[in-house]
């Protein structure tokens, strides 16, 4: 199967890993993977803050870059979830909202490819460790994705799963939030950490680099023993 | 602006409220006890999404025929005998209000629980004319008692405070001598307050759902109080929002299951008062006299435009008890007396952008709102409504970050701009970059590094990484 990547500007800049882990896991189940040099950002940083006429820019770039892919796929699910809200900002008009439709239609988070899709609940993937995991607000309410990333978990030999107190809750991170609101997002990401401590796990998961950006970010400042891992990482692990 | 609480700008409120320990205390216990309530009550419905859909088609027909029921509600409320009337703004519900306490010499007004009353600073105005004013909902009376503490939350108004905070209050206003227990301390208040229904003039309700097929309206309490302020003075005047009803019984009961449920995890509470104009000959009790006030105050101008849904709230407050920013700055950060999600929307519709404008952005748009809204108002989606309103129409957005968007507009725009300045990217953090973070990060970097450390940009990008393999073979 033909998949094209969607990396995400974070993981292009930041956690380059969990690009490499989506890329290397996707072509273990089987798929063909291709990455159009032309992709940049979704357009989320813009869009959330109320500056549409920016994020269109970007939102028409992407639509166009990935215009021939069969299945775009990315490890991540606020970005996806972006995807599929491009059909309602372009909603009314006549060229843009048809190819919008269709790049919606085609664009899986990486759980959701793999469970959805690909028909596969276990990547044959074993990691050793005691983890927990940050269920992603986007992903889990905006784009509905919840049972993929725990199926996929549970199948993974040798890991340790413990729920996460308050999974549901935002971590904080919201982004320009983040900044704009510095404040309160401390005392949202603070809890965040807290309850990861409190499951006295080794490693945190999670399916969006956004949020794990911001908890990690966190956890190394305040000097907490807890190592942070995109899930593509885990399930690419041997 | 009536519905505004206290003098401080947002960032000094928000500091206070993050500062305030017992009331950061109370909320988050008071979200986490509601959030299993409503979702053990939701859950029992067994259908919950079929609920809401019914609840969001029932308000959305009475805001689209919104004109055609308030007639016929005000028409049926006069075949009773009763007073109706319109009100487009505060003021002018307030001098009616006045008016009516004036001609019957009223030195006494009792009051059950009501939004719409605070919004319009209605206390003041009866007091200012000489009225004392007495509220009757246990958590309205604290407030009162401690010198008008503004509410903190649409339906649990003294969330804020915990129930040794509520003794002190007490103890210091009222010359209460017991302890905190809240039995203790609710005795007390019913005690104080059953003198104030038997002296009172008149009584005063906001209104949970006006029905229009019959001219009635509905009250939902846990208290009782509502029922002796309308069964014991001799005038009754009910003030509510202009789009608070429902065409007949069949879909206020939806609405009462969605609110009692979303509000308070319960099934019902313990009184929902229906009530039809005055007294009829045939009545024991009930008001000889009956006032409607429906109130625009704004409301009118929000119908018909992008924010049209916010009018289909039944002030459950189900958004305020699941939202991760009002739990930990509280309700009076918000500024306003409608706080959370709900209040972060409606506020600035109402009391405008120049107060309000920071509201919008006291989110994550994490869209816990828009999950539990009885009613599926997108409340996050609104709130990013008003974010682009601010930028595009109100042109009230800080130039730096007008000017870091432009640049991002550029870059998204051009791939080549873009991969010219990820390339960059880690000669140009590098004088902020200590192994592989930044610790003190500069321009818009600066806040987040406050608080996190910033990853440093990757050497060899991702898209790198793909680019030599692909030459390379698939050896990594």
């Amino acid at each position: 199967m033909k998949v094209t990547l969607f990396a995400t500007c974070l993981v292009d800049l930041f956690q380059s890993s969990a690009g490499k882990a989506t890329v290397e896991l996707l072509e273990r189940l089987g798929c063909e993977v291709d990455f159009p040099e032309s992709q940049v950002c979704c357009g989320q940083p813009a869009f959330n803050s109320g500056y549409v006429k920016e994020a269109k820019v970007a939102m028409k770039s992407m639509i166009d870059t990935f215009l021939n892919a069969e299945y775009v796929v990315s490890p991540s699910g606020s970005c996806i979830t972006m995807f599929h809200e491009y059909p309602h900002v372009f909603q009314g008009d006549p060229v843009w909202e048809p190819k919008a439709k269709k790049l919606a239609e085609k664009s899986y988070e990486l759980t959701q490819f793999i469970v959805d899709v690909l028909k596969i609940e276990d990547v044959g993937a074993r990691f050793e460790g005691k983890v927990t995991y940050h269920t992603s607000c986007h992903m889990t309410r905006l784009l509905g994705v919840k049972k993929a990333p725990m199926i996929l978990l549970s199948n993974v030999k040798g890991l340790e799963f413990t729920e996460l107190p308050g999974k549901e809750q935002c971590c904080g991170f919201g982004g320009t939030f983040a900044v704009k609101m510095a404040q309160i997002s401390e005392q949202m990401v603070d809890e965040k950490v807290q309850h990861v401590e409190e499951t006295g796990a080794e490693y945190l998961i999670g399916a969006d680099a956004a949020c794990l950006m911001n908890i990690g970010g966190r956890i190394e400042r305040l000097g907490k023993p807890i190592k942070v891992l995109h899930i593509a990482e885990v399930l690419n692990s041997r | 602006m009536a519905m505004k609480i206290g003098t401080d700008h947002f960032k000094e409120r928000v500091e206070h409220g993050i500062n305030d320990s017992f009331m950061r205390g109370a909320v988050a216990g008071a979200q986490n006890s509601m959030g299993v309530r409503r979702q053990t009550a939701t859950e029992e419905l067994g259908n919950w999404e079929e609920w809401r859909s019914h609840g969001e088609e029932i308000r959305q027909h009475v805001l689209a025929n919104l004109d055609y029921y308030l007639e016929q509600l005000s028409e049926n409320v006069a075949k009773r005998g009763g007073h109706v009337f319109f009100a487009q703004t505060a003021e002018q519900a307030n001098d009616y209000i006045k008016g009516v306490v004036t001609k019957k010499n009223a030195k006494k007004v009792v009051k059950a629980k009501s939004m719409v009353t605070e919004e319009i600073s209605l206390n003041k105005t009866l007091e200012e004319a000489g009225c004392s004013v007495v509220e009757t909902d246990l958590g309205e009376y604290i407030l009162q008692v401690d010198d008008h503490d503004p509410p903190s939350h649409i339906v649990v108004p003294a969330l804020h405070k915990n129930k040794e905070q509520i003794r002190d209050v007490f103890t210091k206003k009222l010359g209460y001598q017991k302890t905190e227990k809240p039995e203790e301390l609710a005795w007390h208040a019913r005690e104080m307050l059953r003198q104030e229904y038997l002296t009172a003039d008149i009584g005063i309700t906001g209104c949970n759902f006006a029905v229009a097929e019959t001219g009635s309206f509905s009250l939902v309490t846990n208290e009782g109080n509502a029922d002796l302020v309308t069964s014991l003075p001799k005038t009754q005047i009910t003030v509510m929002g202009m789009e608070r009803l429902v065409p007949t019984f069949e879909e206020m009961e939806v609405l009462v299951s969605l609110l009692t449920r979303s509000a308070v995890g319960q099934k019902l509470t313990s009184y929902i008062t229906v009530l039809t104009g005055p007294r009829e000959e045939h009545d024991v009790d009930g008001p000889e006299e009956f006032h409607l006030v429906i109130v625009d105050n704004g409301r009118s101008k929000i119908l018909g435009g992008e924010f049209q849904s916010v009018l289909q709230c039944i002030r459950c407050a189900a958004c305020i008890n699941v939202c991760p920013v009002y739990r930990h700055v509280g309700g009076h950060s918000y500024g306003s007396i409608y706080s959370g999600p709900i209040g972060a929307v409606l506020s600035p519709l109402l009391g405008g952008y120049d107060e309000y404008k920071e509201l919008p952005y006291a989110s994550t748009l994490c869209g816990a709102c828009t999950d539990v809204c009885p009613v599926k108002i997108p409340l996050h989606q609104l709130l990013h409504k008003h974010r682009q309103v601010i930028v595009e129409q109100e042109g009230k957005a800080p130039i730096s970050e007008k000017l870091v968007m432009k640049a991002y507009g550029l870059g998204a725009a051009s791939p080549m701009l873009y991969k010219l300045g990820t390339k960059i990217a880690p000669a140009a953090m590098n004088p902020f970059t200590v192994g592989d973070r930044i610790s003190k990060g500069p321009g818009p970097l600066k806040a987040w590094t406050e608080i996190r450390e910033f990853p440093a940009p990757n050497k060899e990008r991702f898209r790198d990484w793909f680019k030599n393999r692909e030459k390379g073979g698939k050896e990594s």
